[in-house]
């Protein structure tokens, strides 16, 4: 588990193109595990991406990943990662699939949303949730947002972790 | 004969406080007990197959689901929608306190 000003673990992981990404070297990078069936992860999937907007003139870098077992969660397949990207449900945010899960597992990831802030030293800035209610839109990502003007202002965030909340990350069995 | 409301969760997912609390609220504003409310954790799948379960939390009001859906049993988190088209862990209070009341009003008397 990657401690908050540590640097966090390299990955490379493909889109929903087959196309492998890494990490970017972008001034901050905010990693969303996240699935396509998780009402938690729904209720919040519009303030992600409204995050991803508002910083992107920025050069802030937002990356969804689903690292779900399909066997288990049909509706989190690659092939239903795709129609939703195909569907422009993600936007300009890239959705990437760790299908080994070994990703969620380096970062400790828990819960879909669980978020991931790094500055562009590659070192984890804030972890936790994006707001403090699913159910409320006007908190719009503010938790994240308040680390994400932090780190581009070089500062450190006031709070640099919060709990996740969501549904647990569904582990292959076995 | 009194109206059943049964609440159904699985403890893999952590929306069912809120569901158990606001189907109390409602059925405490229609006059219902919420003593009577039956409170059943579905702990496997071999349970969820059982009793139809397609997710957590799901309410059944004398039976009837109060957002009925064709999903296959599993242990997950439900999505509901809101009245104003927002996903949600739970479903919209709204929702459950028309069915109730649609239940409530429904007894013979």
């Amino acid at each position: 588990m990657t401690a908050i000003g540590q640097t966090a673990p390299a990955f490379e992981l493909p889109d929903t193109a087959g196309q492998p990404h890494g990490l970017t070297g972008a001034p901050a990078t905010v990693l969303v595990f996240t699935c396509n069936h998780c009402p938690y992860a729904l209720a919040w999937h519009e303030r992600m991406l409204g995050l991803a907007r508002d910083y992107a003139e920025r050069g802030v870098k937002v990356l969804a990943i689903n690292a779900n077992d399909a066997a288990t969660h049909p509706r989190d397949s690659l092939e239903a990662m795709r129609e939703r990207v195909e569907a422009g449900d993600l936007g300009d945010v890239p959705y990437r699939h760790d299908e080994s899960q070994q990703v969620a597992r380096d970062y400790d990831a828990r819960t879909t949303p669980d978020v991931f802030i790094l500055d562009a030293d590659g070192r984890l800035r804030y972890r936790g949730a994006l707001d403090a209610d699913h159910g409320d839109p006007s908190l719009d990502a503010a938790w994240a947002r308040a680390a994400l003007d932090a780190i581009l202002d070089g500062r450190d965030p006031e709070t640099a972790e919060t709990k996740p909340v969501g549904c647990s990350i569904k582990w292959r069995k076995g | 004969m009194p109206v059943d409301v049964e609440l159904l969760f699985w403890d893999g997912c952590p929306s069912h406080p809120q569901a158990r609390a606001e189907l109390e609220a409602a059925m405490a504003d229609l006059g219902l007990d919420p003593a009577q409310l039956v409170v059943t954790e579905v702990p496997t799948d071999d349970a969820a197959s059982a009793n139809g379960f397609v997710g957590s939390p799901t309410i059944r009001i004398d039976g009837v689901d109060v957002q009925p859906v064709d999903d296959p049993p599993a242990l997950t988190c439900r999505v509901y929608r809101l009245r104003d088209g927002r996903f949600s862990p739970t479903p919209d209070p709204a929702d459950v306190h028309d069915a109730l009341a649609r239940a409530f009003k429904d007894q013979p008397t």
